[in-house]
């Protein structure tokens, strides 16, 4: 049994750079899957090859067990949502949303009652007989799901569809898809370069670097225990360390941090006794003053504080490592140039692939 | 001091081109036989003339039957030529255009020496099909300029979205892209009637007796006998001509505020 969606070591090249390389991706029926990764590393590639606009150099793309890397966008019945909405500006609100009905000739009245229907759910009816000139970027983003939705296609694709809104319309309609998402049971491949959009909304993150995926997981796996080096750095903030293990003990290596420093990490395996390797500390794992039982403990001094309104971020130094820790505001009180005990689990200490 | 000098000569320029213009519409109005001032007495003599004589009432007549099919003929073929240049999907695409824009700065009497031997070769030479194949000829320049930035124009993720809504290509076009091209192809087809309203040059090539236009009447008349109907028929074409122009800066601005409303 084939997963719903999965790209079969999908390669694209344009002329003579490949920007896709050998893809491989399984996403199941009624996942949110993100696609996450910096500008040019083949996110919109990908997903308009999903949505047949482009073909892949090699490999097969399939839907619900049929191959569909041959068939032209009119024949998928997938609903994409475009970056800039790009709604038909000669049709109104109406007129957009019954356009997909009419290609699939959907009867009249059934079509006039099926996008009454869908612009309620989207608390948009009393605009229907505007064009989409006239509606607000928030409001046009809608109209463009509602009409990727009205038909039930049985994918949705969206590139970036938040990109364009300000921060707080984007919070909101990024709470409003996911609803949408849980309530219709959809299935959506959605693009985009904001981890935390990815973060809050997905199932599952693919994240992509240079046209590969660099590590595909649920949200608390890739932000707690990014596999390299490149994913701890683009999700959250991190602490990158580059430690010489001492000895690795029963899956716990102990590592020599520089500056006469020591720590225990959780090592995932592979690692071996003398070889150097990089970690990632997430900050906020980082306590300041007392340390507990079994946590790794560093003799610190405070180099700088920065407030960031509900947080504090504290620069950490001891000759020439450093660290940074994000301490919620009340936790105490702290002075640069003071010494501090900086500690934290073992677990948290996440060894990454060279 | 710069500026009142370009003021200046800005002025003079604009005086310079209209001066002709508004020098011989009075005389449409003039009760004389005679093409030159002073006018005696305002009279619609001559309007009248211009209206009722049989060469100028033909000659009306066939500049609108002509004019009709060379706008026909040149908007279609040159809205077809813009779609089939547009993004390359040609090879040679630029060469083409540039093939296309050539009769707008090919000489009118070159144009219209290869026009009428080629003509008589395909027995079409003084029909009136002949002259309104001539005529398209001239005006497909200006359809393409016009269609052309009209398609440029348009998104093309709006006709990606069509598609994956369902929309074969043929629907594409039909419901997405005409539409939205349609402004262009009118104010090109707007360009063509008058560009074969006021053409002369390839008319006297390539018309019989039978095909004189307006303007190639008043060419002829002016020779022959100089009567203010030629002032008349000046006026008639410059009122068209207004007509028209305005009609198309009309359509461009609605255009520009739709344009401009959507990409705010
Ligand atoms: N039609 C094309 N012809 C040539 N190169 C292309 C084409 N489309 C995309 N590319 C290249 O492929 C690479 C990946 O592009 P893609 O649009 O998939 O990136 P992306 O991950 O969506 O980036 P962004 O976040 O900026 O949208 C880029 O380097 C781009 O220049
Ligand atoms: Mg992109």
């Amino acid at each position: 049994m084939r997963p719903f969606i999965q790209f079969e070591s999908v390669s694209k090249a344009f002329g003579s750079v490949t920007v896709v390389n050998a893809l491989d991706l399984a996403i199941e029926k009624g996942e949110f899957v993100s696609l996450l990764g910096p500008s040019g590393s083949g996110k919109t590639t990908i997903l308009m090859m999903l949505a047949g606009f482009e073909r892949p150099t090699q490999g097969a793309i399939y839907l619900d067990g049929k191959r569909i890397d041959h068939l032209p966008p009119y024949r998928r019945q997938m609903g994409v949502v475009f970056q800039n909405y790009a709604l038909f500006p000669h049709m109104t609100v109406a007129e957009n949303v019954a356009f997909p009905l009419e290609m699939q000739r959907v009867p009249r009245a059934e079509i006039a009652r099926r996008v009454e229907r869908a612009l309620d759910m989207v608390k948009l009816k009393p605009l229907k007989d505007r064009r989409p000139s006239q509606l607000s970027g928030g409001q046009q983003q809608r109209i463009a799901l509602t009409r990727a939705l009205v038909f039930e296609p049985s994918v949705i694709l969206m590139d970036e569809p938040l990109g364009a809104l300000d921060k707080q319309l984007r919070e909101h309609m990024q709470l409003e898809i996911r609803e949408l998402h849980k309530r219709l049971g959809l299935t959506i491949v959605f693009v985009t370069h904001d981890q935390s959009e990815a973060l809050t909304m997905s199932d599952r993150i693919a994240v992509f670097n240079a046209g590969r995926i660099e590590q595909i997981d649920n949200p608390q796996v890739i932000y707690d225990t990014p596999r390299t080096r490149f994913v701890a750095e683009f999700i959250g903030e991190t602490n990158l360390i580059e430690a010489k293990i001492a000895s690795v003990d029963n899956q716990v290596a102990r590592l020599s941090l520089g500056a006469g420093l020591s720590a225990r990490a959780h090592a995932a395996g592979g690692l071996s006794a003398g070889q150097t390797a990089s970690f990632s500390l997430r900050p906020e794992r980082i306590r300041l003053g007392m340390a507990p039982e079994g946590s790794n403990a560093l003799d610190m001094t405070i180099t700088d504080c920065i407030y960031h309104g509900d947080h504090m971020r504290v620069q950490l130094a001891r000759d020439d490592f450093s660290l940074v820790a994000r301490c919620e505001r009340l936790a105490g009180h702290w002075t640069v140039g003071a010494p501090v005990v900086a500690s934290f689990d073992p677990r948290d200490c996440t060894v990454l692939a060279q | 001091m710069f500026r009142a000098l370009q003021a200046t000569f800005g002025i003079a320029v604009v005086v310079f081109l209209l001066m002709p213009i508004f020098a011989i519409l009075p005389l449409a109005f003039t009760s004389s036989v005679f093409l030159n001032y002073p006018i005696p007495a305002y009279s619609m003599r001559w309007m009248h003339e211009l209206t009722t004589a049989e060469v100028w009432r033909t000659s009306i007549l066939n500049s609108l039957i002509i004019g009709s099919g060379a706008t026909v003929l040149a908007t279609v073929l040159g809205t077809l030529a813009s779609l089939g240049m547009r993004r390359g999907a040609l090879p040679m695409a630029g060469l083409l255009r540039t093939m296309f824009l050539l009769p707008m700065v090919v000489p009118a009497v070159v144009l219209g020496v290869g026009m009428q031997i080629f003509l008589v070769r395909l027995g079409l030479a003084s029909t009136y099909l002949g002259v309104i194949i001539a005529h398209a000829v001239l005006c497909i320049p200006f359809v393409i300029v016009s269609v052309s930035a009209a398609l440029q124009g348009i998104d093309p993720t709006i006709e990606r979205a069509a598609s994956s809504l369902g929309a074969r290509p043929v629907t594409v076009f039909r419901r997405v892209t005409l539409p939205l091209a349609i402004p262009g192809v009118v104010s090109g087809a707007i360009f063509a009637f008058a560009t074969s309203l006021d053409e002369v040059v390839l008319t006297l090539f390539v018309a019989g007796p039978n095909q004189r236009t307006l303007a190639r009447q008043m060419f002829s008349s002016i020779r022959e006998n100089i009567s203010p109907t030629v002032a008349a028929a000046a006026l008639l074409l410059i009122v068209g001509t207004l007509c028209l122009g305005g009609l198309g800066a009309l359509l461009r601005w609605r255009q520009g505020r739709k344009t401009a409303a959507a990409a705010a």
